[in-house]
């Protein structure tokens, strides 16, 4: 059952906006910036996305308007080609191929007919400024073969080079020194800060350059926070710099504004710098920009800047230093503490975004939906203190609630922790904070977990944690005596043998709560809190606990911290079966009892999809990602997300951390038949509830029936052994009414199906149609008339008894 | 006037002279341990070595610095009216000094007519000095209060001084004298500084508030140019401009109390560029003699270069750019002087920090170095080696304490030993010994007191003048100093621990005034080198004295002798002036016996070995000579050291050797101390005196920098990371 192809992966977003240096258009009206594969147009006013100029075969590098008409722009691409858009209309108009992987590209009005690009042809570290002659030529697509080299052994990032007024040089920096190339005299003058390696502690390495518009002056940013302002460079004994030091940490970036009047300068403040008439006490400031400024562009208008945060964020920054656009997206901490999850109210992927809040991230339209302040202080940007971490979020009772737990830890024995919990406002359509408890736990919390079910009255959360404790919290009524208020109290504090909690879990119907203590499994009664029964496996901490859905509901899974994926079944309380799977993720799909698990192997990551009854896999990805997945979640649109962090030395690349959405994954036949029969049910539910209203009481009345719903599942007999139980109860109520009317009914239900069978024909007939194996025909087989209505017995009678209870 | 005020708040004088006593005692129990120092074993022997720190001398600040292009000299005068004349040309050796005066704050210096010196102050008086016999040649009073401000004529045939009533009065030099020519059209507030234009033909004068321009041939402003008050958007009181420079194409620079620097165009009076550089005062300006880079000195204690470059490498329009800024003050930066290879600044933190511009030094040598001075490069301490005594010479009153003594003796440390410089030293090694006056008490073993150091004697001087030298005689009876104006000599009575004081009156008539002062070794005889360039020899009895006779100086020279060497058996007496060579007279029949051939550069130190009598000779380039005196020439090893040449290293030294000593039972080994090491280099503490006792006891002198800015008024507040 392993399916070689037919699966593909597509950046849809998610990627870097920060990259490159945004670039305004001429009339400051859109504001370009790389964007993985792709070059977005934004509206400076809108802050909306115009164009997606798509066409590269990877990482965008650079972006530049068409100094000869501003109306056009060049794009550069590790594909090794150039590319020349109009933006306007969104439309590619030439091609050029150089062929080199390229890294940043410059275009200048003095050199008109030919570009400036940074290439590495031989060591992988050494990169050479080359000249590049455009050919004119009609065709689309043009070889650009013809590169002459201009300056060797220079620093990769664009930021470190800059082109000087009317293109007469291009300055150059890279460790300690300042290289400046003269184009008339063909010559280089260099120039070392030789104090850097005598003094302790002095970090005067560059970080980025940027020419004055209009004067000979170069100005260099370094990383002790000063910045240079170099004249006179082209004598080599006569040169001379200012210095100017505002900065306390290295300087990000550097622009000159048009006129040249002003200097403006960003770094890990996240404060923008203006220097005005390049005097050290004439400065003006812009703070709170959220994250630390990556790059500063200034408009060839001159009315507007754009700064490029770390939290991949533009902000589009008037001449008075006023911000007037932000253009946000998917912000990238290193740390994914709180996982993946997805809003039920807005289909929003949600993770923690910025320090201490929680972002709302749209996966269609690949932008942030909204922003939430979780910790609510003002971040200081330092690396020596140790900051309050958002570790835990869920949402709860179909987004009503939204739990979330931040905590803070400055040496082993001082932990600050803080659960929030904060209940949706339909008025203000944003999440209000209802519940702050004070260290709800003596140690770290492991998980948290809402009771999902669909008919609790009363909403329940459970946390886990290290201290050996799980507790059970309960919304109750505040102490107001119009018992309007409500707040969150402690309902139970469970334990087993100190061991530590580190997991838990609440079956589909709420009516049990798995709680894991180290390598044993704990299954509580969610209404009394009692123990109904343990799993002890010996195989290690358990890492991951989910009960299995729908039809098998009476399944729980555990995944342990030594490779042993554990299935339990909860009636006979035995091991039903156990594989040796390296379970890093593990997410039940919410449409059908499938389950996805990411196992991590010595080559990369494994998706296996597998249904809790039987252990075999349904499907096998080898190779998602190279790297070990961290989180994954099913998104409405019936796929699985995974993120994936690389590891340090691979983060180079700019794919790194990637989002990799697996579009055609849940393509199974069961999810079909099942994923259907959902639906179905459901339409089924609300049109025949009238109908079924009546007889629903009659059902109650039976014995049988009323034992089986009152037993709690884990203790239930299997439910082939159930359902023959269930359907005689059944007939012999209806024999001691009428006989006529069961064969009458289900005539009429016969009917219905038939019509959804069609149905079913038909996408299985996609199946068929999208992958061609061996699987299709096994639908085909499995789905002859015979078997078809047999299931469909079985599964009537299934799922009214879920729905029943 | 933000320098005044802060001086104000500080606390009165009597407390803190209290306090500092009480400081200086714990100081001197904690720090005068006895550390054993093992100097290598076969060659040198052990020594004791007592390593005091209770001498707790802080120079005075400074106030101004002229510096002269043709005989590359730097004035510096003193906030106590000291006046020091550094020569650059020779290591920046101060080779002369005209000791303070209570009454006399200078607060302008210039040179003018090449070499002539003139001062102004707060007492109203123009000063000129003698260079030759180091001593003021006459004082005028110049009638308009206290005088702030004084510049020469670019030709340096005119004076010209502002007043504290607002009035500029021009003065005329004459070949001896200064004569009153004329007022210009007097201001509203006193004059804070002034600027010739360079042809001559008009002045800038800075005010509270405005700069006047006047026009020297009729003595009328022609321009005033109102200075904004605003500082940093907010109105302080008043804008004092403290410094002006005039440029040969009419612009006038200046600086004022707001922190900014301004450029005005004195034609018509317009502000031309405005560089708000500092949030305190910008309290002095220099500017080069090619008028392409001045430099300013802020109250924070930050030094900016300016520097006049072209906008871009193909136009000849030039603009002035703030280039690099200095942080090498940690106070009031009061006075810089721009020479053609470096920048000089001074204020109150006592430093005069010479700092080379890199652009203008042809080689890489060592005068590229930044140099740092802070101590006077001559001897304030003496001591009585019999007696254990050490006089400790201030500006106004001297000490006498007893080193403290111990019972324990020390472990030899293991990681001291002689460093030799280099492999070429190797020779040298025979007989100039170096070794490492090295930090730290790990060489030896800290050995604890048994007795304490003991401040003995407290001596005030009488009048506002400031001591010029002192000593004590090496059996410890008797202490001798001199003032400007008066020579004190008083005989010191021990009985156990009470000590009475003598002083020795009817002094004669010709001892007035003393350079230097030497007692010969057995105590019987006082040599006295006076300003006008004879030396005196007095006999001294018990409780009396008797003059033996006066070496006259030579004929035609008026220069004063300012370092004597005696020989330990009392028959040789070496003498040597600022710039010609060393006279060694012959005590017993009472003539010169000898001259020394002049070197080009000025002497340090001088001393006579014991035994063979052969006179050594320091150099302000390092250089050592060894002078045989009965043999009337060089020594075969001090040739030998000539043709070989020292290593580089002993001649990048930058601190002037300022005393040598022999080891009594080894006379071939010569100590040799400057202000940072004793014949190597220890960096961290400057060593001010370092003596034998005798042959296994060293004394040592130190003062760390820090106690020295502990001491100082403190300085602006600045914030880190005040925006």
């Amino acid at each position: 059952m392993v399916e070689e192809e037919g699966v593909r992966v597509v950046r849809c977003g998610g990627s870097e906006l920060n990259f490159r240096r945004a670039v305004f258009s001429a009339d400051s009206k859109y504001i370009f910036c790389v964007s993985g594969d792709f070059v977005k147009v934004y509206s400076t006013a809108t802050e909306e996305c115009v164009h997606i100029l798509q066409g590269h075969r990877n990482l965008v590098t650079g972006i530049q308007l068409n100094p000869s008409n501003h109306l056009q722009l060049y794009s550069c691409s590790f594909d090794g080609t150039i590319r020349l858009w109009d933006y306007v209309d969104g439309i590619l108009i030439k091609t050029f191929i150089v062929g080199h992987k390229l890294h940043a590209l410059f275009a200048i009005a003095r050199a008109e007919d030919s570009v400036f690009l940074t290439v590495n042809k031989g060591k992988p570290d050494v990169f050479q400024l080359v000249s590049v002659k455009l050919p004119k030529s009609s065709s689309q697509e043009i070889e650009a073969k013809e590169l002459s080299f201009v300056l060797d052994y220079i620093n990769q990032s664009p930021k470190c080079i800059a082109f000087g007024h009317e293109g007469e040089y291009v300055a150059v920096v890279r460790d300690f020194y300042l290289s400046v190339y003269f184009f008339k005299k063909k010559k280089t003058s260099r120039f070392t800060l030789s104090s850097s390696r005598n003094k302790k502690r002095a970090k005067n390495n560059f970080t980025c350059v940027a020419c004055h518009p209009k004067e000979d002056c170069i100005a260099t940013g370094h990383k002790d926070g000063k910045i240079r302002l170099w004249r006179n460079f082209d004598d080599d004994k006569k040169y001379t710099y200012t210095c100017l030091h505002w900065h306390h940490d290295m300087v990000m970036d550097l622009a000159f504004s048009v006129t040249g009047t002003s200097l403006l300068s960003g770094g890990r403040e996240s404060v923008l710098v203006e220097w005005r008439d390049a005097a050290e006490k004439n400065k003006e400031f812009l703070p709170r920009l959220g994250a630390t400024i990556e790059h500063i562009s200034v408009s060839p208008a001159g009315d507007l800047f754009c700064t490029s945060h770390s939290d991949n964020k533009i902000i589009v920054i008037h001449r008075n230093l006023e911000a007037s656009a932000v253009i946000q997206g998917l912000v990238k901490d290193s740390n994914i503490f709180t996982g993946l999850m997805i809003d039920p109210r807005t289909k929003a992927l949600v993770l923690n975004g910025k320090p201490g809040h929680l972002q709302f991230y749209s996966l269609q339209s690949d932008k942030q939906l909204y922003n939430l302040d979780i910790v609510q202080q003002e971040y200081i940007n330092d690396y020596s203190l140790i900051q309050i971490e958002l570790t835990k979020a869920a949402f709860g009772c179909y987004g009503n609630w939204l739990a979330t737990v931040e905590q803070r830890q400055e040496k082993k024995t001082e932990l600050e922790m803080q659960m929030k919990l904060w209940m949706y406002n339909k008025k203000t359509q944003g999440f209000v904070l209802n519940t702050k408890v004070n260290m709800p736990h003596e140690d770290h919390i492991t998980a948290l977990c809402f009771c999902n079910a669909e008919k609790s009255e009363n909403p329940t959360l459970v946390t886990t944690s290290k201290d050996g404790h799980f507790k059970v919290w309960i919304l109750t009524d505040d102490s107001d005596i119009y018992k309007k208020a409500v707040g969150w109290t402690c309902d139970f504090v469970g334990s087993y043998h100190k061991y530590q909690a580190t997991s838990c879990c609440f079956s589909e119907d709420g009516s049990l709560l798995a709680v894991s203590f180290e390598e044993i499994v704990t299954v509580w009664d969610s209404e009394t809190w009692e123990l109904k029964c343990t799993f002890c496996q010996r195989a290690g901490k358990i890492r991951h606990l989910c009960f299995g859905r729908l039809t098998c509901s009476k399944y729980l899974l555990g995944a342990t911290e030594n490779g042993i994926l554990c299935c339990w079944n909860l009636l006979s309380c035995a091991l039903e079966w156990s594989a040796k799977l390296n379970v890093r993720v593990m997410e039940p799909d919410p449409n059908s009892e499938n389950i996805a698990a990411v196992s991590r192997s010595s080559v990369g990551s494994d998706l296996f999809v597998f249904k809790p009854s039987e252990p075999r896999p349904l499907y096998i990805q080898k190779n998602i990602s190279r790297e070990e997945v961290q989180w994954g979640v099913f998104v409405p649109r019936d796929s699985l997300l995974t993120f994936s962090t690389k590891s340090p030395e691979e983060k180079l690349t700019p794919t790194s951390k990637q989002l990799l959405a697996e579009e055609s994954l849940p393509n199974t036949p069961f999810y079909f038949i099942l994923g259907k029969h959902r639906q179905q049910q459901h339409e089924k539910l609300n049109a025949a509830l009238e109908n079924e209203l009546i007889q629903l009481p009659l059902t109650e009345n039976i014995p049988a029936i009323s034992e089986l719903l009152h037993t709690p599942a884990h203790v239930l007999p299997s439910a082939s052994f159930l359902c023959s139980m269930f359907v005689n109860s059944l007939l012999l109520s209806k024999e001691s009414k009428s006989a006529e009317e069961t064969p009458n009914d289900v005539d009429m239900e016969e009917e219905k199906e038939s019509d959804d069978s069609d149905e079913e024909n038909d996408f299985t007939e996609k199946v068929q149609d999208t992958d061609n194996t061996d699987l299709g025909e096994d639908i085909i087989h499995q789905l002859s008339k015979s078997e078809e209505k047999e299931l469909r017995k079985f599964r009537k009678v299934d799922y009214s008894w879920i729905t029943a209870l | 006037m933000a320098a005044a005020e802060r001086g104000a708040a500080r606390p009165t004088g009597d407390n803190r002279t209290s306090r500092r006593r009480r400081r200086r005692r714990e100081h001197c129990l904690r720090t005068s341990g006895l550390a054993p120092r093992a100097l290598p074993g076969q060659r040198m022997g052990e020594f004791t070595v007592h390593r005091v720190r209770f001498f707790n001398y802080v120079p005075s600040g400074i106030r101004c610095v002229a510096y002269n292009n043709q005989s590359n000299r730097l004035a510096v005068s003193r906030t106590d009216g000291t006046v020091e004349i550094y020569n650059l040309s020779a290591n920046y050796f101060q080779e002369k000094f005209f000791p303070g005066h209570e009454s006399r704050a200078t607060e302008a210096l210039c040179w003018a007519k090449g070499q002539r010196l003139f001062s102004a102050g707060l007492n109203g008086e123009i000063i000129e000095y003698d260079l030759q016999a180091l001593n003021i040649k006459y004082a005028m009073d110049a009638f308009g209060g206290p005088i702030w401000s004084m510049a020469a004529s670019p030709r340096g045939s005119q004076l010209l001084v502002g007043c504290e009533d607002g009035s500029v009065k021009l003065f005329q030099i004459t070949p001896d004298k200064i004569q009153f020519e004329r007022n210009f059209d007097r201001q509203k507030s006193r004059i804070l500084s002034l600027s010739w234009h360079p042809s001559g033909t008009h002045i800038a004068a800075g005010s509270i508030d405005y700069i006047s321009v006047f026009d020297v041939k009729s003595g009328s402003s022609i321009h005033k140019m109102l200075v904004d008050r605003q500082f940093m958007g907010v109105s302080k009181r008043k804008c004092i401009i403290w410094g002006v420079a005039f440029l040969s194409d009419g612009t006038v620079i200046s600086v004022d109390s707001a922190g900014k620097v301004q450029f005005w165009d004195s034609a018509t009076g317009t502000l031309v560029k405005n560089h708000l550089i500092a949030n305190a005062d910008v309290q002095s300006i220099a500017v080069s003699d090619q008028e392409d880079s001045f430099v300013v000195g802020t109250a924070e204690g930050t030094v900016f270069h300016f520097q006049l470059v072209s906008v871009t490498s193909n136009s000849s329009e030039k603009q002035w750019v703030r280039t690099k800024p200095f942080q090498h003050h940690t106070h009031d930066v009061r006075a810089v002087a721009h020479s053609p290879t470096a920048l000089i600044s001074g204020g109150t933190d006592t430093h005069l920090v010479i700092r080379p511009l890199m652009e203008k030094v042809e080689v890489k040598n060592y005068d590229a170095a930044l140099r740092k001075i802070t101590f006077p490069h001559r001897r304030l301490i003496s001591c009585s080696k019999k007696k254990q005594l050490l006089l400790f010479q201030f500006a106004h009153h001297l000490e006498l304490w007893r080193l403290g003594s111990t019972v324990a003796t020390g472990k030899m440390g293991e990681s001291f030993s002689n460093k030799k410089i280099g492999e070429r030293s190797q020779k040298l090694e025979l007989q100039l010994k170096f070794c490492l006056w090295k930090n730290g008490r790990k060489n030896g073993d800290t050995l604890p007191l048994s007795k304490d150091a003991d401040h003995l004697l407290h001596l005030k001087t009488k009048g506002p003048e400031n001591i010029i030298c002192s000593c004590i005689s090496p059996c410890g009876s008797w202490i001798a100093y001199s003032t400007a104006s008066r020579f004190f000599l008083y005989r010191l009575n021990y009985e156990h621990d009470n000590i009475s004081l003598q002083r020795v009156s009817k002094m004669p008539a010709f001892l007035r005034s003393a350079l230097q002062i030497l007692f010969s070794e057995d105590s019987t005889k006082l040599f006295v080198a006076s300003n006008q360039g004879s030396l005196h020899i007095i006999w001294l009895l018990e409780g009396s004295f008797k003059h033996l006779h006066t070496f006259q100086p030579q004929s035609g020279t008026v220069e004063s002798m300012c370092l004597l060497a005696v020989s330990p058996d009392g028959n040789w007496l070496a003498a040597s002036g600022t710039s010609a060579g060393v006279h060694v007279y012959n005590i017993k029949h009472l003539k010169l016996h000898c001259t020394v051939p002049a070197y080009n550069f000025p002497v340090t130190a001088l001393a006579i070995a014991p035994n063979t009598n052969n006179l050594v000779i320091a150099h302000s380039d390092q250089q050592v000579f060894e002078y045989s005196i009965p043999g009337k020439q060089y020594t075969e090893w001090s040739r030998t050291i000539q043709k070989q040449g020292f290593h580089h290293l002993w001649l990048q030294r930058d601190t002037p050797i300022t005393h040598i000593s022999f080891h009594p039972k080894k006379p071939m080994h010569i100590l040799l101390h400057d202000a940072y090491m004793f014949c190597i280099i220890d960096k961290s503490l400057p060593l001010l005196f370092m003596d034998l006792l005798d042959e296994r006891t060293l004394v040592a002198v130190e003062r760390p920098l820090d106690d020295i800015i502990a001491q100082l008024p403190p300085p602006i507040k600045k914030k880190k990371f005040g925006t």
